[in-house]
């Protein structure tokens, strides 16, 4: 292979590039030597902002007695500081500070400011915007009811999007394959698919056996059209030219399409997975205040109910943890299976 | 000429085109319906290799798609040795222009393709590691296709097509792509890779150098419809010198046949 050295060269140059670290990384490496200041006092200073607000802005509207925000603000600065304290000698710390402490200092002082506008100034109207002291003290207190609530909107969750993509995927695959199932599935799909999941819940209270099956069944729905949908586009525009590779290797219907066309398939069947899980979030949150007595959606409506807003705020907050969580972990399956593509969006 | 089953054994089997025609139906009225082929017999020997020259539409990738089984011939016989072709078959390998690896294998992986296709991976698992090294890719088994330059990519489809030991290797057009310089090196891998197995190949090319460079014959196509005008075989020692004056006197014959001989830039010259 003497001849092609010169051609190995720089394909060299373009492998190793590929296995460099991510943007953040390199980042790092280069500004290494530089200590930046506003890296580890973004925490400390926006925590002690924070607390000057808490401590020395006398109080307009009446205060929950509970101290759960100040002390969560002395976690805050005591953790400000001891990444300060470490900075100076570990690296990852370093990563990890950089990357974090900007954002993380903002949030900080932005809940100070909300504790100005809202406990201090008095400016928006109680009951519907307490204070910070308000949404985190009610979340501590009524910790059981909302992990309990976190835990059954995820059985929920999970139950009806697996259920919704293993048959979406069956179902997607099949018309994106056969001519016939296309033929007799794509008239359906088209008229069925786009009814929001959450219109069927008057069909779904009376068909199934109890709440819990008709929730999962509708978030089932919700995932099953954008899956099927994108996963039958997918397999069906396969580049021809590699079904006629794959045949003259040697490949059986099987291959053909479970080494073929399913793995050519699988970007357009991402994001399919993502937009599904976009509205599952939402028929969940739907049909826990319709029908199923638990759970996050059932949570806040709750806590509407008895006009504690502090409440809401609170499920909110663990709501949005709970979906990004959920989020960027379909994000991370998603780097995994797709490596082989350049280029993907960032979560 | 170098006889390379001097060496060893000749994979490639005899291959017969009898009266072959292809008719396609116009769709909606589109410029590409009509006679292909029309009537083309053609028998290749065991272990040669045979070029198809011709202008665009003359057929040659029709011709291919036949012998490879993915497009039915309307009319004729096709036979591989003495056995029929009626479907795809990891027997006749196919190289594209563009190489079609499978972007979400690695190179290993796509070399490996064949094998898991016909359900041998395990039995032959030592053949990889052996095409690997054939086409010069064993630093590069784990990256992934879009990370290969145009010749590496096309080295391992060659690869890949040929760890089935096909009795037929069928190359639509597989160095078009390359700049001149890397067509030149992978011209000489083809044939170090034909003198190995002695596969039988038939190599379409718009390249008439690359044809006789390569080839034990030349078939000359026409278009519309797509018929072999003749058949001209090189008689020329390998391995070849670009700038002979044997070389050069068979490429003004070929262009001479091809109507493009003496063109004048006034453009009335056919």
């Amino acid at each position: 292979m003497n001849a092609s050295l010169e051609e190995l060269q720089p394909r060299i140059a373009t492998v190793s590039a590929f296995e460099r670290p991510t943007a953040e990384n390199a980042f790092a490496a280069t500004e290494v030597v530089k200590s930046r200041p506003q890296t580890w006092l973004a925490v400390p200073v926006g925590a002690s902002i924070a607390l000057a607000i808490h401590f020395l802005v006398p109080k307009r509207e009446p205060v929950a007695p509970s101290h759960y925000y100040p002390l969560l603000l002395y976690v805050m600065l005591a953790m400000g500081l001891l990444g300060a304290a470490l900075y100076p000698f570990f690296p990852g710390v370093r990563n990890f500070m950089r990357r974090k402490t900007p954002i993380l200092g903002v949030v900080i002082v932005a809940a100070g400011l909300w504790e100005l506008v809202t406990s201090c100034l008095g400016l928006l109207p109680l009951p519907y915007f307490p204070g910070p002291e308000g949404v985190f003290g009610s979340m501590v207190s009524d910790y059981k009811l909302l992990f309990d609530s976190t835990w059954h909107s995820l059985i929920l969750l999970t139950s009806g999007y697996f259920v919704g993509v293993a048959v979406a995927l069956v179902t997607g695959v099949t018309i994106g394959w056969f001519p016939h199932a296309r033929y007799w599935g794509m008239p359906v799909l088209k008229v069925v698919g786009p009814i929001p999941a959450t219109a069927w819940i008057p069909l779904a209270m009376v068909v199934a056996p109890n709440t819990f099956i008709s929730a999962i069944g509708l978030i089932a729905l919700a995932v099953w059209f954008p899956v099927t949908m994108l996963t039958a586009s997918g397999i069906s525009s396969t580049r021809a030219s590699y079904l006629d590779v794959a045949r003259t290797l040697g490949a059986n219907r099987l291959y053909l399409v479970f080494r073929v066309a399913i793995p050519a398939a699988m970007p357009n069947i991402f994001i399919g997975l993502f937009m599904g899980l976009g509205t599952s979030f939402l028929t969940l949150v739907v049909a826990e205040n319709v029908g199923v007595k638990s759970g996050l959606g059932w949570y806040v409506s709750w806590a509407q109910g008895w006009a504690e807003y502090g409440k809401v705020y609170g499920a909110l907050i663990i709501m949005a943890a709970f979906f990004s969580t959920i989020m960027t972990g379909l994000f991370k399956a998603r780097d995994r299976v797709l490596v082989w593509q350049k280029g993907v969006i960032k979560w | 000429m170098v006889v390379a089953s001097d060496r060893g054994v000749i994979e490639g089997s005899s291959l017969r085109v009898r009266d072959a025609s292809k008719y396609f139906a116009a769709v909606n009225g589109a410029a590409v319906g009509g006679l292909a082929l029309d009537k083309v017999s053609l028998f290749v020997s065991a272990g040669e290799l045979v070029s198809i020259v011709g202008p665009s539409g003359c057929g040659k990738s029709t011709l291919l798609r036949l012998i490879a089984g993915l497009t039915p011939a309307t009319d004729g016989e096709l036979l591989v040795g003495d056995q029929p072709i009626t479907e795809p078959s990891a027997e006749r390998g196919l190289v594209f222009q563009d190489p079609n690896l499978f972007p979400w294998l690695t190179v290993r992986r796509n070399i490996e393709a064949g094998l898991v296709a016909r359900g041998v991976l395990k039995q032959e698992r030592g053949q990889v590691d052996k095409f690997m090294r054939l086409v010069g890719l064993e630093a590069f088994a784990d990256a992934f296709p879009h990370h290969l330059s145009g010749g590496m990519a096309q080295r391992v489809a060659l690869a890949r097509a040929m760890i089935n030991h096909p009795k037929v290797l069928l190359l639509d057009e597989p160095l078009g792509a390359l700049d001149a310089f890397t067509r030149m090196r992978m011209q000489d891998e083809v044939l170090r890779l034909w003198q190995a197995r002695r596969t039988t190949m038939l190599l379409v090319t718009h390249d008439i150098d690359e044809a006789i460079y390569m080839s034990d014959r030349i078939v000359i196509m026409t278009p519309r419809p797509g018929r072999i005008e003749q058949i001209i075989p090189v008689k020329i020692n390998r391995p070849r010198d670009r700038s002979s004056e044997d070389f050069l006197r068979l490429r003004g014959d070929i262009l001479q046949i091809m109507h493009f001989a003496g063109r004048s830039l006034s453009g009335n010259g056919a």
